[in-house]
């Protein structure tokens, strides 16, 4: 294990990502698990709003202006309002990704749910399914290649937002980023910057390509597009 | 097993509107038979039967099935108890053949290997083959076959009342006339009370044991065999809903075995010329029929011409309609050979027996109205 600490000694980026490489690793599954998390509670609480909605036009107007409206506020802002509510670390961080992965996923909730058939649902109902299941064996299922599409687009975005969760001393990679830039000009300040910032962009490959094997192989081949 | 359907004075009122879509309607399906409402579009007849498996609750009176109130059961479990066939079939896209067509069983909570059996027996029935179909998907059906899935689906748990809106509606002609002769085979065999909606006159002629015309808001304007409709349409609306050639259509509902057939001169394939000419002679006739070694008709001949035969080109069976003779009248030229199971020659069919039957037809209808 070469040394972690030596100041001023600049480095090539390699050298200092293979000196950094157990703290990143750390920070980067972190990262990973925090967007994971608020990704799936996005997606339990975006689902269950458009299921809530999606029947009415006017609620489905609302939720989409609604959760719209989250994402036109600035993370920076978002994160800095939250401070003085939830304080520092995990609480703001959860609650600022949750809040921005919302818009995709319940937005594609209310688009799959009211493309399904009308002649599909009427046949859920009129062979006598009750409501909740012509909803979960019929609606949802028919849906949920749009939900998922939803999910992995708000999966892809908090990638990026998680990244300035540090400012609230959330956990991930963006510690690496805000420290490299903070100590812009000073040694080795471009690597850590840009470490942090290449380590979210493999993460988010890599969840991307798991949500695409998750698409294939839960996805009726009925209804898959190929 | 069937029950009979009976509604009461059923009035559907929607808010905010003023008029009730269905105002009033009393009409008894009997047990076993196929009951067509028909109509022009939005006249309610949808309505009037989605009220039937309470897909829309009545505002007012009542409906019985097999003599039970159907607002005392749970809607859910009154309709696992209807068959439902609708336009389009509406399967679920994302479930195979056999998990659509288990559907009902499964809800009632059959065991797996009873609805398996059961889901081969349907599609046997419907005409698709269980080892071909059963795995696909319904987008790999034909319009025609999604539509035998869904017949299939609503008949699975063996309900003894199924409700039909418009059901072959959606697929070209060829193949709704093929699916409503599947149907009335089905019915000849499983006589299960049957509402069936549509606004294809034609195709009410065809199914229904009795039709219901309706007009706005789903009044019954008449509701009578089809031969009765077609005789002596109740007012001047449902005339104009049978349309033009009432007499042409009553035709597809007589069977050729239901006339006198006619005799003409026959002769061996294998016979004399001369023969021919000498049978022929005596008869009044002008043609004769030569029939080979099993009695099957073969060709006409001329009395003038005995050695130049015409081959016998449209021929019927006692089962055809006389719509069925009467076009092949016209293209024989005079006459229809008619021919029994194993194609032996019966008789055959003249004019003067259809414009008869049409004739007689009426008579009947009109007698009984003057009663």
């Amino acid at each position: 294990m070469p040394a972690r600490a030596r100041p001023g000694v600049a480095v090539s980026f390699w050298e200092f990502v293979a000196d950094r490489w157990n703290r990143l690793a750390v920070e980067a599954l972190l990262h990973v698990s925090a967007v994971v998390q608020c990704t799936l509670l996005a997606a339990v609480i975006g689902v269950g709003l458009g299921v809530a909605v999606y029947r009415s036009p006017l609620g489905s107007t609302v939720a989409t202006a609604l959760t719209s409206a989250i994402l036109t506020i600035p993370s920076f802002a978002l994160l800095g309002l939250l401070i003085p509510v939830l304080g520092l670390g995990v609480e703001p961080t959860v609650v600022a990704l949750v809040l921005y992965g919302l818009l995709p996923i319940v937005r594609n909730t209310i688009v799959g749910l009211s493309g399904v058939d009308g002649a599909v649902r009427d046949a859920a109902r009129g062979i006598g399914m009750t409501r909740l299941g012509a909803l979960t064996r019929i609606e949802l299922r028919l849906a949920w290649p749009a939900i998922l599409a939803g999910t992995r687009t708000s999966a892809q975005m908090l990638m990026g937002i998680a990244a300035i969760a540090a400012y609230v001393r959330g956990p991930g990679l963006g510690v690496e980023i805000f420290a490299g830039l903070t100590r812009a000009g000073s040694a080795n300040a471009t690597n850590q910057a840009i470490a942090g910032t290449l380590g979210i962009v493999v993460l988010a490959l890599v969840l991307d390509g798991i949500f695409a094997l998750i698409g294939r192989f839960t996805t009726s081949r009925g209804i898959r597009g190929e | 097993m069937a029950s009979e359907i009976e509604l009461i004075d059923v009035t559907k009122r929607y808010a905010g509107s003023s008029e009730p879509a269905v105002d009033s309607v009393s009409l008894t399906v009997p047990a076993g038979e196929i009951v067509v409402f028909v109509g022009p579009s939005g006249c309610g007849k949808t309505t009037t039967m989605r009220m039937i498996n309470r897909l829309i609750e009545p505002t007012s009176g009542r409906i019985t099935i097999g003599g039970t109130d159907t607002r005392s059961l749970d809607p859910d479990e009154l309709r696992r108890g209807i068959g439902y066939a609708i336009q389009q079939a509406g399967l679920f896209p994302h479930l195979t053949v056999a998990q659509n067509v288990g559907t009902v069983p499964g809800l009632l909570g059959w065991g797996k290997a009873r609805v398996a059996d059961r889901v081969d027996e349907m599609l046997d029935l419907v005409g698709l083959d269980p080892a071909d179909f059963r795995d696909r998907h319904p987008r790999q059906l034909s319009g025609g076959q999604q539509q035998r899935v869904g017949v299939a689906r609503a008949l699975a748990a063996d309900p003894p009342v199924l409700l039909m809106d418009e059901p072959f509606g959606a697929v070209d002609p060829i193949t709704r006339g093929n699916l409503q002769d599947e149907l009335m085979r089905l019915q000849a065999e499983l006589r299960k009370t049957i509402v069936f909606v549509t606004h294809d006159f034609d195709e009410a002629v065809k199914l229904g044991d009795r039709i219901a015309v309706l007009g706005t808001r789903s009044r019954v304007l008449q509701y009578d065999t089809p031969e009765a409709v077609l005789a002596n349409p109740a007012d001047d609306t449902v005339a104009g809903f049978v349309g033009a050639g009432a007499s042409l259509k009553q035709l597809t509902l007589r069977r050729v075995r239901e006339v006198e057939l006619s005799q003409a001169v026959t002769a061996s394939v294998g016979d004399e010329p001369a023969e021919v000419g000498r049978r022929l002679a005596g008869s009044g006739h002008e043609y004769a029929l030569l029939l080979d070694a099993r009695n099957r008709p073969v060709s006409w001949v001329h009395a003038r011409d005995p050695r130049q035969p015409r081959p016998v080109g449209d021929s019927v069976s006692l089962q055809s309609t006389l719509q069925d003779a009467l076009e092949a009248i016209l293209t024989e030229g005079g006459a229809a050979v008619v021919t029994g199971a194993r194609g032996e020659y019966v008789g055959v069919v003249e004019m003067d027996a259809v414009i008869g039957t049409v004739r007689k037809l009426r008579d009947e209808h009109a007698a009984e109205v003057g009663t």
